[in-house]
């Protein structure tokens, strides 16, 4: 299993160069990958529909308890399945609808990794492996919605998806990690049988409200519902793929898998259906407004997610076994009408549906697929869009709230209607329009897909009860959480469903009639509005103002303003101590006869004091060499004839250095504050100089643990043969520390060879004479 | 004498950020240089002071003797003295350079990288 | 600087405080002295002698770029460390060798190469300073 999972990310990697080697045969040879995988998960539906699942599990993060693992039950097998089986004819077709492009490798590898992707979310049952694949998702949807990275609209695009859903990634994972904190387990299997746990803990509140963040931002329900349009800015297979077939099911599939563990309560309950009703009427709305082919796919896609999420939140069996046929008839309808609007783009060179007319005679094989797809999205017989339509409105009809929901369904119904009509005939029939292209059946890539799609919508229809038991029966099993007796037909006798199928098609034929001035009507009164999408214009905006009103509030510029409060919260850190806990075991004893360190000590203030008070350059470079010699007297004093070297040998370099760079900079260095500013800075000062002496006497009041040096003392000979324990220390016991500190001062030296040098900025910068 | 040198630490502190607060590169380098003095003799004196005895084991012992100074915060002070030296060329070199491509070395003149406030606002609203 | 005696004096003054800082540089394991001082003193040896003949001289003197052996010492000071893994230790443990003539000499060890990195580095970086601030006018 993990092998299937992985098959797809190491044929993304290698799909570049399948792509330069086989040239146009690449998107056929890609294909039989996840031709592949269909078949081997194909032969799982017999075992899966006799009641097994299977897992694997592998540890991952051991310590964590995450693993990665996977788990096949009816639910994640349907999805593995129109995840491989459309994804190969995407494939296929890709290659042929970006067929010459430069960069078609890379629009395979991102198209595959998104597959694989896909498939580790469908199948995981670990939450952390879920979520990891999720946001895989959501970021190879970004690669690929700004494939054509060039137009600044498919970039913000695809940014905008990216935020989107990514956000609602976030919130998945704290709601996923809340689950399993009160679950008790990381693993979905075990969590899933917990409901009672769940719903009853004080917490089920936040869990719900974080994972339907999730669900909803990723699926495009209202208010999310922005990005998914936008995201048809990508190339027709991602729309078709991504967009309408597979990852914005993610959503509905996390509510579908989260159903037993967190569904069936009120909450969850009336959420999911006024969400998704909204969302559902709304994207038919829009859908009829549009007169953009793929916009108006999109929109009805965006319908189509609320409608599931709807009877996602119904929760009855009946309305589980209506989610679920809705499901596997939206993705073969919808899959084959946007790759037969990309076929017709393609061919014609045009989207637009009032400028499309007559294409029968020169795409016979797309008008045969479209019609086929559209007639199962206008849910009619025999096709399979017909019986899900028929166990919608038993579901509708048998949940909360009957009567309203069932007419919200019956107008998004009537609305798809029409869109699917205008989608799958407009173009075709009527008298041929003058398109950019002559009109043209594109290669075999390009109709195989459609035609296989919306024929596999037909069978699945006609061969319906192989259909139910097969897919749609164990998929709603592990929805419900428990078998459930599903009884799918195509002919139900004269029953409430038949009746309301009947008035859908009666109101969708008259939108149809009247799709004209309704178009234009809507067009002009929404044109206008407000929406999320200029929301989340206005979100970004409102961000990068507060970000510029920060950074101008912190970063003034001004290095002095940086040292004073970089300073003053230093003298707070050294004054609170200090106030809080006192001297402790300070001593003060500072014994006079030891007039030798006295004088060293007067030097070495009077040295320091020089350098700041001094306007002569020359007195100011003598002060400091009078402060070094100094320093290294207080070490020749105090047993470290090391660092005396050291520090003679830096004194006497500084100053070579120093006298070099002085020459070259002639501006004065007086101190040019105030008389004001020097007091306040001199407070300062003082404040942190006085705490320093203060601290430090209170640290050498309390006993030093001497160990380490005792352990060095007493090693140094015995082990690493050296009598000198500082070198030994330098270039033995810590020779890592001291590798590092060489590292940096060859770093400092290559820094200023960098500095140095003519620039372009000079003024009139001569060559240098090397 | 911990408590005479500590003093000696605390002045040299005090010395170090008055300067670095001066606005003048050429002082602040000079701050610099006082701070990492300061800097080296406040990790001298906590680790103690010992009269006379360095740190090394006399010949033909195996050990070293009770009383020796401190080995550790001498291998530290020593890698921090020649750290120190690096920052502060580096720094000199930078004030030269500044020199030359601005020609000031007032820190508060110096405003390529992050221009004065209103500047800054009225930049920022056409990016 | 256009001092006659400095001009004639460096050369030798050099030779000498060169050997000098050799010999700090290798006493160092037992006595004050090692890598970083041996480097300081070379170091200074040869600022004098830019001050005195030039940058080009130096250069001439040196043979190689003075960043070039800073960062062969960092190499030699890295490599010397990696001696340790062949024998199973961690990285930088210090491998000595006894000849059989004379197992007293405390020489012939990674942990004195390592000293003779640091000694490249600091000499290799102030000497790259130095000749590149004489470079400018």
């Amino acid at each position: 299993m993990l092998a299937a999972v992985l098959t797809p990310f190491v044929l993304a990697l290698a799909a570049p160069a399948v792509r330069r080697w086989a040239g146009p045969a690449a998107g056929w040879l890609l294909a039989a990958g996840p031709a592949a995988l269909t078949l081997y998960f194909a032969t799982l539906l017999g075992p899966v529909a006799a009641g097994e699942a299977l897992s694997f599990s592998t540890p991952w993060v051991p310590g964590s308890g995450v693993m990665l693992s996977f788990y096949i039950d009816g639910l994640s097998l349907l999805f593995a399945l129109l995840i491989c089986g459309i994804g190969s004819f995407i494939v296929a077709y890709a290659a042929a609808y970006l067929h010459g492009h430069a960069d078609l490798g890379r629009f395979l590898l991102f198209i595959l990794l998104f597959m694989g992707s896909m498939l580790g979310l469908v199948l995981a049952d670990n939450v952390i492996t879920l979520f990891v694949f999720w946001e895989l998702t959501s970021i190879t949807s970004f690669l690929l919605i700004g494939f054509n990275h060039r137009e600044a609209r498919s970039r913000r695009a695809a940014v905008q998806a990216l935020v989107v859903t990514g956000g609602g990634g976030l919130a998945l994972l704290a709601g996923l990690l809340l689950m399993a904190q009160v679950g008790g387990s990381l693993e979905l299997s075990v969590l899933l049988t917990q409901g009672e746990l769940l719903r009853a803990h004080p917490a089920y509140a936040a869990m719900l409200t974080l994972v339907l963040l999730g669900a909803f931002t990723k699926s495009a329900q209202l208010p999310f519902h922005f990005w998914l349009p936008n995201a048809m800015e990508a190339p027709t297979p991602v729309s078709a793929y991504l967009h309408s077939a597979t990852m914005v099911k993610a959503g509905v599939y996390l509510l579908a898998r989260m159903n037993p563990g967190l569904g069936g309560t009120e909450a969850w309950q009336t959420t999911l259906v006024i969400f998704g009703g909204l969302t559902f009427l709304v994207g038919a709305v829009l859908a009829l407004r549009n007169t953009d082919l793929k916009l108006m796919l999109a929109q009805t896609t965006v319908a189509s997610l609320g409608l599931l999420v709807l009877l996602i939140g119904v929760g009855t069996e009946l309305a589980l076994q209506g989610a679920m046929a809705y499901l596997l008839a939206h993705a073969l309808f919808k899959g084959a009408l946007f790759m037969v609007a990309g076929s017709i783009d393609h061919g014609s060179g045009t989207r637009e549906l009032t400028a499309l007319g007559g294409l029968r005679r020169a795409m016979p094989l797309t008008f045969a697929a479209g019609a086929l797809a559209a007639v199962s999205m206008a849910g009619l017989p025999p096709l399979f869009g017909f019986i899900a339509k028929e166990f919608v409105y038993k579901g509708t009809l048998d949940g909360p709230a009957a009567l309203a929901v069932t007419a919200c369904a019956v107008i998004g119904n009537a609305l798809m209607f029409a869109v699917a009509c205008l989608v799958g005939f407009k173009p075709f029939l009527g008298a041929r329009t003058a398109t950019p292209h002559a009109p043209h059946e594109g290669g075999p890539g390009l109709w195989l897909g459609p035609l296989v799609l919306a024929t596999l919508g037909l069978l699945t229809g006609l061969l319906f009860n192989a259909t139910e038991r097969l897919l749609i029966a164990p998929a709603v099993a592990a929805v419900a959480g428990a078998p459930v007796p599903v009884d799918l037909y195509l002919w139900g006798g004269f029953k409430a469903p038949l009746w309301l199928s009947l008035a859908t098609v009666a109101l969708g034929a008259l939108l149809l009639w009247r799709a004209r001035p309704l178009q234009a009507a809507l067009a002009r009164r929404l044109g206008r509005l407000w929406g999320p999408d200029q929301g989340y214009d206005q979100f970004l905006d409102g961000l990068m103002g507060f970000a510029r009103a920060v950074s101008a509030r912190v970063q003034t510029g001004s290095l002095r303003r940086y040292l004073l409060l970089g300073f003053a919260v230093l003298a707070l850190a050294l004054v609170s101590p200090l106030l809080r806990h006192g001297l402790g075991a300070a001593s003060f004893a500072m014994p006079m006869g030891d007039l030798y360190v006295w004088g060293v000590a007067l030097l070495t203030v009077a040295g320091g004091l020089a350098i700041a008070f001094t306007q002569s350059r020359l007195v100011a470079i003598l002060a400091m060499g009078v402060l070094g010699l100094a320093v290294a007297f207080v070490f020749l004093m105090f047993g470290a004839p090391d660092l005396v070297f050291t520090q003679l040998m830096v004194e006497t370099l500084s100053v070579v250095i120093l006298a070099l760079i002085i020459a070259r900079v002639p501006v004065s260095e007086n101190d040019t504050r105030g008389w004001g500013r020097a007091v306040g800075d001199a407070t300062l000062a003082i404040v942190i100089g006085a705490s320093i002496t203060l601290i430090l006497l209170a640290v050498t009041g309390v006993p030093l643990d001497m160990s380490l040096s005792e352990y060095f003392a007493a090693k140094s000979y015995t082990e690493a043969y050296g009598r000198n324990i500082v070198n030994v220390i330098l270039v033995d016991f810590r020779a890592l520390d001291t590798f590092g500190e060489i590292a940096v001062v060859l770093i400092a030296a290559v820094a200023v060879l960098g500095l140095l040098g003519p620039r372009a900025e000079d003024k009139a910068a001569p060559e240098s004479s090397s | 004498m911990e408590p005479l040198i500590a003093i000696v630490v605390g002045a040299l502190f005090a010395i170090s950020v008055f300067l670095l607060l001066s606005g003048s590169l050429i002082r602040l380098v000079m701050g610099l240089f006082v701070l990492s003095n300061a800097t080296h003799l406040l990790i001298f004196v906590a680790g103690r002071l010992t009269r006379e005895n360095p740190p090394l084991i006399a010949e033909g012992m195996k050990v070293a003797e009770a009383g020796i100074a401190n080995p550790l915060p001498q291998a530290l002070i020593l890698t921090a003295i020649v750290i120190s030296f690096s920052l502060f060329a580096f720094v000199l070199v930078l004030t030269y350079r500044a020199h030359r491509s601005l020609h000031t070395v007032d820190t508060e003149a110096m405003r390529v990288a992050e221009p004065a406030p209103r500047a800054a606002r009225l930049r920022g609203r056409d990016v | 600087m256009n001092s006659i005696i400095l001009r004639t004096a460096s050369p030798f003054l050099v030779g000498l405080t060169v050997l000098f800082s050799i010999y700090v540089l290798l006493r160092g394991h037992n006595e004050p002295g090692g890598g970083f001082i041996g480097g300081l003193i070379g170091a200074s040896a040869f600022a004098t002698y830019t001050l005195a003949e030039g940058a080009a001289a130096t250069r001439r003197a040196l043979v190689l770029s003075p960043i070039a052996l800073a960062g062969i010492g960092l190499l030699i000071a890295g490599a010397s460390g990696l001696a340790s893994l062949l024998f199973g230790d961690a990285f930088l443990t210090g491998q000595w060798w006894f000849p059989a003539f004379n197992p007293e000499l405390k020489y012939l060890s990674t942990v004195v190469l390592f000293d003779i990195g640091v000694y490249l580095v600091v000499v290799g970086a102030i000497l790259a300073i130095i000749i590149g601030l004489e470079d400018e006018t």
